[in-house]
Formats: C-alpha cells, sequence, structure tokens
C-alpha cells in the first residue's frame, strides 16, 4: 500500500465531504503532525488543527500529536471532541 | 455476566434485560437506566432525527474499558452497556446500561458511572437533524460537571 488512510470524524467528514480521504505515502521520511495538515485541503485542515482534536494512529489514541509518524497502509483518525448529551 | 455492544439497528430494552438478570442468578438488585431520542419542543427547533457515528476501533474498547473501571469500583456480579450507532427517531432508544449486584447501592451508582461517562466521555459524535438540516452537536459544559461527580 503506498498510501495513508485518513478517517475523519464528526463535523470533519463534513467538512471533508467524505469520511476518509487518502494521502499518497511519503517516500522518505514518515509524516508528522504537520506533514498531514500541509497535505489536507486548506478548510480542512484549519479545522483539523483545533487544539481540542485528537489523533489516533492504526486505531490507538496519541496522547500527543507530535508523536505522530505516519507511513504507507497507516491509518490515521482525527477526532474532535465527543458530542455530549 | 458482562454484555458490552454497538447496535446499529433498532434497541429493544426488553429483549436485554430479562435475560441479563436471568445470567445473573442469586443477584439482590438490578438497576437499568434506558435514554430515549428526545424530542425537542418546535420553538426549541424540534429535533427530527439523530445521527450517531463512531470509531471502530476507540468506540467499543472504550466501553470495555468503562466496564474495567465499573466492575474495580463497585461490587458488581454483571453489567450490560447496549449503545446505538447510527440514524435513530425520536422515543427511540439509544442507550440501555443495566448493572446486577447482591446489593442496591453498587447496581445503581455502577449505572449511574457508566451513564454520566458514555455520554460526556465515549467516542460517539452525534448531529441532530431540525427543520433547518443538520447540526452537530458540541460537548456541554454539564457533560464535565457530570463527570467531576466521580
Amino acid at each position: 500500500m503506498i498510501v495513508i488512510t485518513v478517517v475523519l470524524l464528526g463535523k470533519l467528514a463534513d467538512l471533508a465531504g467524505a469520511p476518509t480521504l487518502t494521502l499518497p505515502a511519503p517516500s522518505s521520511a514518515p509524516l508528522d503532525w504537520a506533514g498531514v495538515l500541509a497535505a489536507l485541503p486548506p478548510a480542512l485542515a484549519d479545522a483539523a488543527d483545533d487544539p481540542r482534536n485528537r489523533v489516533a494512529a492504526n486505531g490507538a489514541l496519541l496522547a500527543d500529536k507530535a508523536e505522530l509518524q505516519a507511513g504507507a497502509g497507516d491509518e490515521i483518525a482525527l477526532l474532535p471532541p465527543v458530542s455530549g448529551g | 455476566m458482562r454484555d458490552i455492544r454497538l447496535l446499529d439497528q433498532m434497541l429493544v430494552p426488553g429483549t436485554l434485560i430479562g435475560p441479563f438478570a436471568q445470567a445473573n442468578p442469586g443477584l439482590g438488585g438490578v438497576c437499568t437506566f434506558v435514554g430515549e431520542v428526545r424530542c425537542d419542543a418546535k420553538e426549541q427547533g424540534g429535533v427530527e432525527a439523530l445521527e450517531l457515528s463512531h470509531y471502530e476501533p476507540l468506540t467499543l474498547p472504550g466501553m470495555h474499558a468503562l466496564a474495567d473501571r465499573a466492575f474495580a469500583r463497585f461490587t458488581l456480579m454483571g453489567l450490560l452497556m447496549v449503545h446505538r450507532v447510527g440514524v435513530l427517531y425520536p422515543g427511540e432508544p439509544i442507550v440501555c446500561v443495566s448493572a446486577a449486584a447482591l446489593h442496591r447501592r453498587d447496581a445503581i451508582d455502577a449505572v449511574d458511572f457508566c451513564m454520566d461517562h458514555l455520554k460526556s466521555a465515549a467516542w460517539f459524535w452525534k448531529r441532530e437533524k431540525r427543520a433547518d438540516g443538520w447540526h452537530w452537536i458540541e460537548p456541554r459544559a454539564d457533560d464535565t460537571r457530570d463527570l467531576a461527580r466521580w
């Protein structure tokens, strides 16, 4: 697999117009958080950069977005704050 | 007895509660909470439908982790936690939590604990359909207050 899958939850899926999108996997160094933001459409990148959003990589929640190192075949999920009651 | 599930079709509490109690012989009490989709008054926009989305790798494991915490905190014999995903309409059950214990306080408190966490910290995203379209539901200050009880 030569892509990174980005799963979008909540209103981020609306902004993207789809529940997932794919980014070309980098050929050299893995993609960090800044790299992911740079690869997203600008309006989506703005919303994704909300500090309240959490990020999961391959189903595991990251304590800090700075930990992100995504390569070919990885799945990143962008998780906005969960809805209240 | 532990039964933790996500359901993408109609939740019928009656079909869950009886078998759950039966599966915990010798219990002293069962406490059950069923939450339904509210139909807010027309003046507040009137909810026509509610859609819940979730993220498979986190949502169900998160509910299991919550169940672990409930078992660690209260003296329980059994815990049932079933949550709907998908599109729901007003009046439809959205969540059912039932706890069985030897003593009532553990059962009642465990249900309260699970509900406060499910409502404010579980991995669900909700949007409501009102007359003017779909609206995402944002986190509420009440939810943070509810969590602070524990």
